[in-house]
């Protein structure tokens, strides 16, 4: 049985080599020692919420508590990110706060997802997403020893690479880029904004971002998930940035929507997007709602995908390559 | 037969796109943070040979197909029909030369070989990694010569050619590699 057992090796053995293991620890002390350095605060919140999100495409993965002696099954959810939490801190008075935490999406496997990641989020009172992209550039720079980052509208990209208007294109004018660039899609989709999405990684993603991060910024208002909508410009556009970095998608951020009404609206649209489209519906989280409606400080905010950036920073391929255990031999 | 669903997709399986059998290659799951995922699939046409990509949503399902693999042997040829016999079940069946595609310049009567079933008819023939054959045509090599650098065409008994370096002789026999079409090293029978 026991010879079994030793004999069984891919069965017990980390992914990741115990060099890898030592870089990574090297890597995540110098995140913390960036942030000490600039005094934002660690902050450590629960990864177990009675809540979740009720984005279409990002899922929570619940989890069953049930009291000693009682028979009361209560469904808690595993975060998808500290967000919510955060920002009940923020109201709170926190002042800036960091955190690195594991994450967890579902469904979400591949050779650079894994449903449980660790995430490094974190909110600078006062910062608008300009501002909290030039502490994202000087992160890069410090942990993965990037090249300083280039930023680009996301209008702008989408008309570079593909002459067409991001804001203002039709879904049928997305499709027929799509079919120009012959982008081989089995089925086609419904919605405007994942016709941008296969236009982006089928066509430009793969071209930029390679040799030094590329900022994309002011998003299309449909995906403006949780950033300020500036209505001034013309069109409007979501005061949010995401970063990419060598093809892989590394982080999203916001200048963060302060209206609790208008975020109540958003919940409200990506439950009826879901109703739409047959998937579950889950609850509001009514606690960060309260919080929203005490006031949060004019802020910037972002997530960034820490086994990626470690992937980067060692020039691996693989998200296995620097976690001790993959889901799949966890 | 089975459907599978995107996230159960896997290389080597063999599934029914367009209507033809098709084997996946790669599958890599892309998903945008706050974007919808999708399956970028990666395929061989097993009737046309083309690798082809496709990208599907997660969860879209592919229907499986009836394919299978079985070890059988090369009997003979008649010039307009290739003849095989399963080693397992002994049973018999015949290709039409054009279907054979490369895989019959490195057959010889009583090769091994794979032949790919599809419906329970054959599809495609796959000669084994090495083959060991004769030699038959090439011309005499420059004495002294060494196996770095240069080589000749050499024709084989099955009429393929590869190139070998030039100490090899007309009827030697020698080993090849059918995936790349390379010598390997002289063989003995």
């Amino acid at each position: 049985m026991l010879l079994e057992r030793k004999n069984n090796l891919a069965a017990w053995q980390p992914t990741a080599t115990l060099e890898r293991l030592q870089q990574r620890a090297t890597l995540l002390a110098k995140i913390r020692a960036f942030f000490a350095a600039r005094n934002v605060l660690e902050v450590e919140t629960p990864v177990l919420s009675h809540a979740t999100v009720t984005d279409p495409h990002v899922v929570g993965i619940p989890a069953i508590f049930k009291a000693f002696g009682s028979t009361e099954e209560k469904i808690l959810y595993l975060q998808t990110s500290p967000e919510y939490a955060m920002k009940r801190l923020l109201a709170a008075g926190s002042g800036p706060i960091y955190q690195m935490n594991k994450a967890f999406r579902q469904g979400e496997v591949g050779k650079i997802h894994n449903p449980e990641f660790t995430m490094l989020e974190w909110y600078r009172p006062g910062f608008d997403h300009h501002a909290l992209m030039d502490e994202m550039d000087a992160l890069l720079q410090c942990v993965a020893t990037a090249a300083p980052a280039e930023r680009v509208r996301y209008a702008d990209i989408y008309q570079q690479y593909l002459g067409v208007n991001a804001h203002t294109a039709t879904t049928d004018q997305l499709v027929e880029v799509a079919r120009e660039k012959n982008i081989p899609l089995h089925e086609s989709l419904s919605d405007r904004d994942a016709w941008l999405d296969v236009l982006w990684t089928h066509c430009i993603e793969p071209k930029v971002g390679q040799e030094r991060p590329l900022f994309l910024y002011d998003f299309p208002v449909t995906q403006a998930a949780l950033a300020k909508i500036r209505h001034t410009e013309n069109p409007p556009v979501a005061s949010r940035f995401e970063v990419y970095f060598k093809g892989v998608e590394l982080a999203n951020g916001f200048h963060e929507l302060q209206d609790a009404d208008e975020q109540a609206r958003r919940f409200a649209k990506d439950l009826l997007y879901r109703k739409k489209h047959q998937l579950p519906e889950f609850s509001v989280d009514e606690r960060f709602l309260a919080a929203l409606a005490h006031g949060i400080p004019d802020c910037a905010g972002v997530a960034l995908g820490v086994d990626r950036l470690i992937m980067l920073a060692l020039s691996c391929q693989k998200i296995s390559e620097v976690v001790s255990f993959t889901f799949e031999n966890a | 037969m089975s459907v599978y669903t995107t996230n159960e997709i896997r290389g080597g399986m063999k599934v029914m796109i367009d209507n033809d059998p098709c084997v996946i290659l790669e599958n890599e799951f892309v998903k945008p943070g706050k974007g919808q995922a999708f399956n970028r699939i990666k395929y061989r046409n097993l009737k046309t040979g083309r690798v082809v990509e496709r990208t599907y949503k997660s969860g879209d399902s592919i229907p499986g197909a009836d394919v299978v693999d079985v070890e059988a042997q090369y009997l003979y040829s008649d010039g307009q029909h290739w003849h095989f016999m399963t080693k397992e079940t002994f049973e018999q069946y015949v290709m039409d030369d054009k279907d054979l595609a490369e895989a019959k310049q490195w057959l010889k009567e009583q090769s091994d070989c794979v032949l790919t079933l599809f419906n329970g008819a054959p599809l495609a023939v796959v000669a084994p990694n090495f083959v060991i054959l004769k030699i038959i045509e090439t011309d005499p090599g420059v004495r002294g010569d060494t196996s770095g650098g240069g080589g000749k065409p050499a024709k084989l008994e099955t009429g393929a050619v590869v190139r070998v370096p030039l100490f090899v002789q007309e009827g030697e026999i020698i080993r090849v590699d059918t995936r790349t079409g390379t010598y390997v090293a002289r063989a003995k029978e």
